[in-house]
C-alpha cells in the first residue's frame, strides 16, 4: 500500500496548480469585473463592407 | 398632435425642427449625436435598445480647464510620454448600447487605443495617445456622444482604487483548499484504520499538520492582530475567543501528532477559519456606484476661471484666493462666497436651501457659495476661500472630525464581553476541577473548552443575518453604507425630517388656475405679484410669464395673508381666503390664492404641493417615534403639515444648516437616538451629527450628501417598514445566538470531562454553523415577507 503516499503527494500537487493558478487569476484582475463580460458577449461583431473589387 | 419620442433620448419632441433620415430628434445636441455616429458607421448603438441615449437639451458645459496640468495630473491614472489612461466614472451608464458604444470609441478616433466599461461601477477606462489627442478632447469626444464623465474634486474611482486590498478571497480559497484536503486526510483515522496502517496514520497527521500552517498563519492571521489590536484597548471583542480558539486548536493539534497521543483538530481548525472568512465576505458588500462620503467638494467644480488683467484663465479650485476675480457661467456653480461685480445674477440655491426657484441678487452684494447661476455670465469678487464659505464652514464642525463607527454598541459587541469572560471561568474552573487527579486530563478539558466554545456560530449570526438584511433593502432601493446601520436602524426612537427634497419633490408645487384671466387681469397680478418675495408670489409670476411691469400706487403686503395693492386704479386683493373672502375656508392639503379685482372674485390660483407618497405614515410612527421637521424655509406650510407632525413645536422653520445641526444634537444630549432624513447640502451636518443620517434621492447617483444610507425617493412610503424590518432582524441575531449558546452547551457538556474526541468537534462545529446560516437567511426573508418587503 506504499503506492498511497506517491498517490496523496500527486493528488496534493495537482491541487496545489490548481490553487496556483487561482492566485493567478486573482491577482491579474480576472475576476475583477465578474458583470461586464456577460453583456458584452450578447454584442454583435461589427460587419465588414464588402472589400471592393 | 401625436407626441413623437426622440430617437435618441426618448423625450418628447416639441418641435419637428430636429429631422434627420426620417428619425426624430428633440434637440440640436441628440441630432449632434445621431450625426457622429451614423457617420462613424455606429448607428449599431440604436439596434441594441430604443433610445439609448441621454438627453442634450438643457447641458451646457466647457471642459476647457482640463488643459491645465495639475488638473490632468490629478485626474490621470498614468502617463508616460506617449500614453495617458484614465479612468471616468460616467453616470449614464446604463444598457448594452451604452457599452457598445463606448468601447467602440476607438472607431471615431483612433487616437484611443483601447477603452473598456465596468458596468456596475459605471466606470470608463481609457488608454491613448496624448500627443494625438488631450485629455480634454476626450472628454469632449464622451460629450459629444453623449457621455458626460462626472469628474469632480473628490473623485470617487480614485478611492476606490486607493483602497487597501484585503485578499480576503485568497485568504479563503487557501483555507478552503486546507479543508479540503484536511477533511480528506482525516477520513482514514474516523473510520478507523488497522494496525498494519499505523504508519499512515503518522504520514496523514503531519500532512495534516502541514496543510494547517498556511490557515493558521496567513488565511487567520487578521484574527490573531484583531485580538491582540483589542486586548491593548482593553476590550473583549469577538475577535479574542476567536484568536484564543484557533491557537488552542493549532497548538493541541500540533503537540497530538509529535506525541502520537491522538489525531488531533486540524479538521475543525481548518473549517473554523474557513467558515469565519465565509461570513467576513459576505458582510462586505460594496455599492459601487454609490458613494456615501460625497461631501461638498464633489458638487463643487473642479477648477474655476478667473480673470487677470484682459485674460481669464482656469485654475483648481484649491488655488482660488481671496481677491481673485471669478467668470461664472450659465449653469455653474458659485464655489466661494463673493460679491457680485457684473452682470444679471440669478442664483438657484436648491442644492443648499432647497428652494427651487431662482432668487436675484443685486451688484455689490455677496452671493453665498453652492448656489448656481442661471443666465448670463457674471463676475463676482471671492470675498472668503473655498474652505470657510458659509456653507463649506459646516464641515469644520467637530461632527465631521469626529469618527463615528463606535458611536453604537452592536449586539455582538455587547454579548462577546461576558461571553469571554465566562468562557475563561469555565475553561479555568475545568482545568482546576481535574489538575489535583490528573494533570493530563485537567489540560484536556481546559483545550477542549476553548475549542468548543469558540464562537463560531456567534461570528457568524451577525454577518449572515445583515447581508441578507441588506440585499432585502437593496431590492427596495435603499442603500446602507454598511451591516451596522441595520442594528443603529433599529435603535432609532427620533426621526427629524427635512423639509424640502426630503418630504417634498425635487420640484416643489404645482400650479393651476380656476378661472379665466383676462389678459388685462393677468398684467395687474403680475404687477402686484412681483414686488412680493413669498414664494406663492413667485410662482404666479412665474406661471403668467414675463410681462410689463405696471406701475403701483399703493402697496401693502401683509404677512401670512396676501397682498393688497391699488394698481391703475384698480384694487386688488390676493391672498388667502381669509384677506380676500373674508372668511377662512377650509383647505385639504392645498393652497389656495384668491384674487379680488375691484371687490369681484376673479378665481384663485390652486397650488398641489408634491409631498412624498406615503406622508400619512409619517403620522403613524408617533408614539413609537418622535418626530420632527426642520425646514430651512419660511413657515408657510405650516398649516398643511400640522396634519402629520402632531404638535407645533416638533416643526422648525427658518433652520441654517448650523441650527439644524444643533437641533439634533440638542436631542442627542437628552438621550434620544435620532435619525435624520435630508437631501441637500444644508442637511450635511446634521446627517453627519446624527446617530444614522439617512440621504433621500430620486437618483442615486446624482449627488446626495455624505450619509450612512441613501434611500430612493420611491421609497419612502416603505420607511416604516425599513424600521420594523431592521428590529426584526436584530431579534434574529439575538435568536440565533440562543441556538449557538445550546450547541456550545452541548459541546461544553463534553468538554468538561476532558473526553471531547476529535470527531465530535468535527461532527458539531460545521453542524453548527451550518444551522446559523440556514437559520438566519431563512428567518431573515420570512421577515422581510412579513413586512411586505421581499
Amino acid at each position: 500500500m506504499s503506492i498511497i503516499y506517491f498517490l496523496i503527494g500527486c493528488s496534493v500537487l495537482l491541487a496545489l496548480l490548481f490553487l496556483a493558478a487561482f492566485f493567478w487569476a486573482q491577482r491579474s484582475g480576472q475576476n475583477d469585473d465578474l458583470y461586464t463580460p456577460s453583456m458584452r458577449i450578447l454584442l454583435d461583431d461589427e460587419e465588414k463592407p464588402p472589400a471592393e473589387k | 398632435m401625436e407626441k413623437i419620442a426622440c430617437y435618441h433620448c426618448g423625450d418628447d419632441c416639441l418641435t419637428t425642427a430636429y429631422v434627420m433620415e426620417e428619425k426624430n430628434f428633440c434637440c440640436n445636441g441628440c441630432k449632434t449625436v445621431f450625426e457622429i455616429l451614423s457617420a462613424s458607421k455606429m448607428a449599431n448603438y440604436y439596434s441594441y435598445n430604443d433610445h439609448p441615449g441621454a438627453t442634450r437639451a438643457r447641458v451646457d458645459k466647457r471642459f476647457d480647464y482640463l488643459s491645465s496640468a495639475d488638473i490632468i495630473n490629478e485626474l490621470v491614472d498614468y502617463a508616460d510620454s506617449q500614453i495617458t489612461i484614465v479612468t471616468f466614472f460616467i453616470p449614464h451608464i446604463h444598457c448594452s448600447s451604452c457599452l457598445w458604444l463606448l468601447e467602440q470609441l476607438n472607431s471615431i478616433n483612433p487616437a484611443i487605443h483601447y477603452s473598456r466599461v465596468d458596468f456596475l461601477k459605471k466606470q470608463l477606462n481609457i488608454r491613448f495617445d496624448h500627443q494625438k489627442i488631450s485629455l480634454q478632447q476626450v472628454v469632449e469626444l464622451l460629450y459629444d456622444v453623449g457621455y458626460e464623465p462626472l469628474i469632480s474634486l473628490q473623485d470617487i474611482i480614485k478611492k476606490q482604487n486607493g483602497l487597501s486590498k484585503d485578499n480576503l478571497v485568497q485568504k479563503i480559497a487557501v483555507a478552503g483548499f486546507c479543508f479540503g484536503n484536511v477533511m480528506l486526510l482525516s477520513f482514514p483515522e474516523y473510520f478507523g484504520l488497522s494496525d498494519y496502517e499505523a504508519t499512515f496514520k503518522h504520514f496523514f497527521g503531519w500532512l495534516n499538520i502541514l496543510f494547517t500552517l498556511p490557515v493558521v498563519f496567513y488565511s487567520g492571521r487578521g484574527y490573531f492582530i484583531a485580538a491582540w489590536q483589542n486586548l491593548k484597548k482593553k476590550v473583549f471583542g469577538i475577535d479574542f475567543p476567536l484568536a484564543l480558539g484557533i491557537a488552542v486548536l493549532f497548538i493541541r493539534t500540533c503537540l497530538e501528532v509529535i506525541t502520537h497521543s491522538g489525531a488531533g483538530f486540524a479538521d475543525t481548525l481548518c473549517g473554523l477559519v474557513f467558515f469565519l472568512l465565509i461570513g467576513k465576505l459576505v458582510q462586505k458588500k460594496t455599492y459601487h456606484h454609490i458613494s456615501f462620503e460625497r461631501d461638498y467638494r464633489s458638487f463643487f467644480p473642479v477648477a474655476v476661471h478667473i480673470i487677470e488683467g484682459e485674460i481669464d484663465k482656469p485654475i483648481p479650485l484649491a488655488q482660488l484666493q481671496t481677491g481673485h476675480r471669478m467668470l461664472i457661467r450659465h449653469n455653474e456653480i458659485i464655489p466661494a462666497d463673493a460679491i457680485l461685480l457684473k452682470g444679471e445674477a440669478l442664483i438657484d440655491f436648491s442644492f443648499v436651501t432647497g428652494e427651487s426657484i431662482p432668487v436675484k441678487k443685486t451688484l455689490g452684494e455677496v452671493i453665498y457659495a453652492g448656489g448656481r447661476q442661471t443666465g448670463e455670465a457674471i463676475e463676482l469678487e471671492v470675498v472668503k476661500p473655498v474652505y470657510q464659505s458659509y456653507l463649506t464652514q459646516l464641515w469644520n464642525n467637530e461632527a465631521f472630525t469626529r469618527k463615528k463607527d463606535n458611536r453604537m454598541q452592536t449586539f455582538n459587541e455587547k454579548v462577546s464581553r461576558y461571553f469571554t469572560i465566562v468562557l475563561l471561568a469555565f475553561a479555568f474552573g475545568s482545568l482546576l476541577f481535574w489538575l489535583p487527579t490528573d494533570v493530563r486530563r485537567g489540560f484536556a478539558a481546559f483545550t477542549a473548552v476553548l475549542i468548543v466554545a469558540c464562537p463560531c456560530a456567534l461570528a457568524l449570526s451577525t454577518p449572515f443575518t445583515m447581508s441578507a438584511a441588506l440585499s432585502i433593502f437593496d431590492r427596495n432601493f435603499f442603500y446602507l453604507k454598511n451591516v451596522a446601520v441595520v442594528e443603529q436602524m433599529a435603535a432609532i426612537d427620533t426621526i427629524v425630517f427635512d423639509k424640502t427634497g426630503t418630504i417634498t419633490m425635487g420640484g416643489s408645487k404645482e400650479i393651476k388656475i380656476d378661472g379665466l384671466l383676462s389678459a388685462k387681469e393677468q398684467l395687474l397680478i403680475y404687477s402686484a405679484c412681483i414686488n412680493s418675495t413669498h414664494p406663492l408670489s413667485r410662482m404666479i409670476c412665474q406661471y403668467l410669464g414675463n410681462q410689463q411691469r405696471l406701475a403701483i400706487s399703493r402697496y401693502t403686503e401683509i404677512p401670512n395673508l396676501g397682498i393688497l395693492a391699488t394698481i391703475d386704479g384698480h384694487r386688488l386683493r390676493i391672498g388667502s381666503s381669509k384677506l380676500v373672502l373674508g372668511y377662512k375656508e377650509i383647505e385639504d392639503r392645498v393652497s389656495k390664492v384668491y384674487l379680488m379685482l375691484d371687490e369681484e372674485l376673479l378665481g384663485f390660483f390652486e397650488f398641489t404641493h408634491q409631498y412624498r407618497d406615503g406622508m400619512d405614515n409619517i403620522e403613524n410612527l408617533e408614539p413609537a417615534y418622535r418626530t420632527f421637521l426642520l425646514s430651512g424655509d419660511q413657515d408657510h406650510e405650516r398649516e398643511e403639515l400640522i396634519g402629520f407632525f402632531k404638535t407645533r413645536d416638533s416643526m422648525l422653520f427658518n433652520q441654517s444648516p448650523q441650527s439644524k445641526l444643533d437641533f439634533v444634537q440638542a436631542l442627542q444630549q437628552q438621550g434620544r437616538q435620532v435619525m435624520m432624513m435630508g437631501d441637500g447640502l444644508n442637511d450635511a451636518g446634521a446627517l453627519k451629527q446624527s446617530d444614522l443620517g439617512i440621504a433621500i434621492t430620486d437618483d442615486v447617483n446624482n449627488f446626495s450628501p455624505g450619509s450612512d444610507a441613501i434611500m430612493d425617493g420611491r421609497s419612502f412610503h416603505k420607511l416604516p417598514a425599513f424600521l420594523r424590518f431592521s428590529k426584526d432582524t436584530v431579534n434574529i441575531i439575538r435568536f440565533s445566538f440562543l441556538i449557538s449558546l445550546t450547541y456550545n452547551l452541548i459541546g461544553l457538556s463534553y468538554a468538561v470531562t476532558g473526553r471531547l474526541s476529535p470527531l465530535t468537534a468535527a461532527i458539531l462545529m460545521p453542524l453548527s454553523t451550518v444551522t446559523i446560516i440556514s437559520f438566519t437567511s431563512l428567518a431573515t426573508h420570512f421577515a422581510a415577507r412579513k413586512r411586505k418587503l421581499a
